[in-house]
């Protein structure tokens, strides 16, 4: 369905679900869909984020297809939510990643490629497969200012196609009126968010893979996004034990960059192998048109890149160590170019919702 | 959607002899309580649904709380609400039930009801944000009934009572006033299913627009039914035929003024219209015809789909202006919209001159009333109009004009069949069949002959479907 087609039909079904109100109990979608009576874009741009995709309001609706009036808000939703990304991102030609898989493929790749040719190009065959032991092993490979450079580009890149998408959400979400939130509204939108509070059905879970309610998503989910966070953290000591007290990696085992790295990418692994088996279970009617194959996309390269980091620690001692890690730079620079055009973005958007929804 | 659950069990026996303990026909809440509760007595339970899985579950897939005895304090409703309270409401809205001692035994139970069904996998949540102030008398599960309904068809299920779907059951086999087995038609493939009892929850024939043409007429066909497009009444009719004893006004029917415009079945909430106070109501000939201010929407809401019935063609046109239209619930439908009363008249095909007078005849008998109050009888009333507006009478004279067709819609029958106080049907003479039980909207005319009271519906067809159940299990293993 095109953009505007898609409004319509979003401003449909939320219209009859404001006459309903019976999903009420199950999450602020919609409470925040009562204190309204018509929908602008921008109200269903914030609303379609707010959504968590629970399914809990399809299982429950009597309105829910073959019905005539063929209510499926987790579908509609997850469609506007797209359609959203794209709007906000930018540049343009890159935005149309997120309708179409094989441009995001083709984006992970390039970097992928990029970066391998690069590596092997200038650094040349012999150093990287060549055995590589003692401190500053890895940048024996890839050099220092190489690794940094390149990571610091793409992830500043990166953030500030976040900002700038997070700013037009911000404005159209609020129907271009200004809208300041209190610090004491933040605090409550990251208490939700990380307890993920609205996956959970209105208490007894996610209706997720089928019909009947779990825990076990949000389990996975925390798994991912937590270990995520923890390998943040360890590359973040790193550069401190780099910068600040000058060691140079490789760590001891019992170092705090290899257990938060090591703890992270074996939490990302099963989280992301866990939920990659959900959505292939998973109900296809309630699900997004586009929104599976996003999902896939982005859960594989979190999976692929957490893998090869473990596999730098398992083959650090060997002249595997090289190859492994031009991998793992490559996938995490893949990870990071697509960050702005895939499902990575979610996580800017759905938190600004929880703000905003917190300042309602 | 559904599928993982949805198979078809295999039926061990087509025939005649008893394949099971208890037959349960029907697929609603009642049906639902009587399978669960007869399976906890031991009984070997088949329940038979008429509909496909996705339209599992009757009217119960539009209900959305429960009306319930209460006497502490809990997480989903507050204050108490007595026994004694709950049976004077009941009196007040639908008059004396025809059987005393069934109405107050089903009081007395709904008490013990939210933990019976907390148990049953129930969640629950606040009372839903504007809910007629219902917070102490009602409680809201989770989600709705379609929600109520997918929590007791996976409970059943795993409590071992096997469900079939698009089972329609058309005739029961009873010999000597006791029941053999069922005719089940499945897919065009009839059968018969033999049990030891059955339990017949199969609601009542407000979705047979025959049946009601015969008692209404012509009227009937601008009837608009508001849920399942199931309930004929088949097995009303055949238990009639057979004997059983009728209970009610075969004429009655509760019906609200729905939207013109809604589906002729299976419409639900969302049809609903709750803008009459606001306004006024005109019918075809652009003429008022009923007090629209009579008392609070929350007590008159269910008698404006009688009215309307009675009115010529069936139909009625709300008519707001711009101060009220966000007074009320934003409505599905998109109100008829003009900037003048002739043009609104020409969008709702009215007589523009006619309509346009009956405006300005009520805006003079309103002249200088002004701020509306909706929370309470306001009696800002009209002046020598007939008939008078006695509440929220404001002029309508802002522009833009607004306009709502309106139908009857009919939400249930109240006949049906007469039972004993062992939940079994009673014969013309008086003389129970031995092992027929009923539950639900099937039986509510033993308790209720007109009106409704919110939530009550469901309390009936909880109590009644457990004592059916455990009435019917006890009689199949004995």
């Amino acid at each position: 369905m095109p953009g505007l087609e898609l409004f319509q039909e979003a401003n449909r079904q939320l219209t009859i679900c404001n006459s309903c109100r019976y999903c009420e109990g199950y999450c602020p979608v919609f409470r925040a869909i009562e204190t309204r009576r018509d929908f602008t874009n921008g109200d269903v741009q914030y609303l379609a984020n707010l959504c968590h995709d629970c399914r809990a309001c399809f299982y429950a609706c009597m309105y829910a297809p073959p019905h005539e009036f063929a209510i499926n808000i987790p579908k509609i939703l997850a469609d506007t939510r797209i359609e959203s990304y794209r709007r906000w991102s930018w540049p343009a030609f890159l935005s149309r990643a997120l309708d179409h898989r094989l441009v995001e493929a083709a984006l992970a790749f390039i970097a992928w490629a990029v970066v391998v040719l690069l590596s092997v190009t200038i650094v040349g065959n012999d150093r990287i497969f060549t055995r590589h032991l003692g401190s500053g092993a890895f940048y024996q490979v890839i050099p220092y200012l190489a690794m940094m450079v390149g990571g610091m580009v793409l992830f500043f890149y990166g953030i500030c196609v976040w900002i700038v998408g997070g700013i037009r959400f911000w404005s159209e979400a609020n129907n271009n009126a200004p809208q300041l939130s209190t610090l004491k509204m933040v605090a409550r939108a990251i208490a939700d968010a990380v307890s993920l509070s609205y996956l959970k059905g209105g208490g007894p879970g996610c209706y997720y893979p089928k019909d009947s309610p779990s825990s076990v998503r949000r389990v996975y989910h925390s798994l991912t996004a937590g270990g995520f966070l923890s390998a943040l953290v360890s590359t973040s000591l790193a550069a401190i034990y780099q910068d600040v007290f000058h060691w140079l990696p490789p760590f001891r085992l019992t170092s705090a960059p290899v257990l938060f790295g090591t703890a992270g990418g074996v939490a990302m692994i099963v989280g992301t192998l866990g939920l990659i088996w959900f959505k292939f279970k998973s109900d296809n009617i309630p699900a997004g048109t586009v929104a599976p194959s996003m999902d896939y996309m982005f859960l594989v390269m979190l999976c692929l890149t957490s893998l090869s980091g473990l596999f730098i620690l398992v083959f650090r001692t060997t002249p595997a160590m090289g190859s492994i890690l031009v991998i793992h730079l490559s996938l995490v620079a893949a990870l990071f170019v697509t960050a702005p055009y895939g499902k990575f973005v979610h996580v800017v958007y759905r938190f600004l919702a929880l703000v905003k929804y917190r300042t309602e | 959607m559904l599928s993982n659950r949805m198979e078809v069990d295999q039926i061990p026996s087509f025939a005649e002899e008893p394949a099971f303990d208890v037959l349960v026909i029907g697929g609603g809440n009642a049906a639902l309580c009587a399978a669960m509760s007869a399976r906890h007595r031991g009984a070997s339970v088949l329940l038979l649904e008429r509909a496909p899985a996705h339209m599992r579950a009757g009217n119960t897939r539009h209900t959305r709380n429960i009306r319930c005895v209460r006497v502490a304090h809990g997480s989903a409703a507050s204050g108490v609400y007595s026994e004694e309270e709950f049976l004077e409401d009941l009196i007040q809205v639908t008059g004396n039930p025809p059987n005393i001692d069934l109405a107050k035994r089903t009081i007395r139970e709904s008490r013990d009801l939210p933990r019976w069904m907390s148990e049953h996998g129930v969640c629950w949540q606040e009372p839903l944000a504007g809910t007629l102030n219902l917070g102490r008398t009602n409680r809201w599960f989770l989600g709705g009934g379609k929600a109520l309904a997918n929590v007791y068809y996976q409970k059943a299920m795993e409590m071992g009572v096997h469900v079939r779907y698009g089972s329609f059951v058309e005739d029961l086999v009873i010999e000597n006033a006791q029941f053999r087995a069922a005719v089940v038609n499945v897919g065009s493939v009839k059968t018969k299913i033999g049990a030891r009892a059955a339990v017949v929850a199969t609601g009542g024939f407000e979705a047979n627009l025959g049946w009601l043409k015969t008692l209404w007429g012509e009227a009937a066909d601008n009837f608009i039914v508001r849920g399942t497009p199931y309930n004929d009444g088949t097995l009303l009719a055949k238990l009639l035929e057979k004997g059983a004893n009728p209970i009610g006004d075969p004429k009655g029917f509760h019906a609200v003024a729905v939207d013109a415009r809604a589906p002729k079945f299976d419409g639900g909430i969302v049809t609903r219209l709750d803008a009459i106070p606001f306004g006024i109501v005109v019918n075809r000939h652009g003429l008022r015809f009923y007090d629209e201010g009579e008392n609070i929407w929350p007590k008159r809401y269910a008698s404006w789909g009688r009215l309307i019935a009675e009115q010529p063609g069936q139909i009625a046109y709300c008519i707001v202006d711009s101060k009220t239209i966000h007074g009320f619930l934003p409505p599905m439908y998109k109100p008829f919209c003009a900037d003048t009363t002739p043009g609104l008249a020409n969008l709702l095909n009215l007589d523009a001159n006619a309509f346009s007078q009956t405006v300005e005849d009520f805006n003079r008998a309103t002249a200088g009333n002004t701020n509306l109050r909706m929370e309470c009888l306001d009696g800002l009333s009209s002046r020598g109009l007939r008939p008078a507006k006695t509440n929220w009478a404001v002029p309508i004279d802002s522009p833009p004009f607004y306009g709502l067709p309106l139908r009857p819609g009919v939400t249930f029958t109240y006949m049906g069949v007469t039972i004993d106080d062992r939940s079994r049907v009673v014969e013309q003479s008086g003389r129970p069949f031995k092992n027929v039980f009923a539950a639900g909207e099937i039986m509510s005319g033993n308790i209720l002959t007109k009106g409704y009271l919110a939530g009550f519906g469901l309390t009936i067809g909880s109590v009644s479907g457990k004592l059916a159940g455990e009435e019917a299990a006890n009689y199949a293993r004995s």
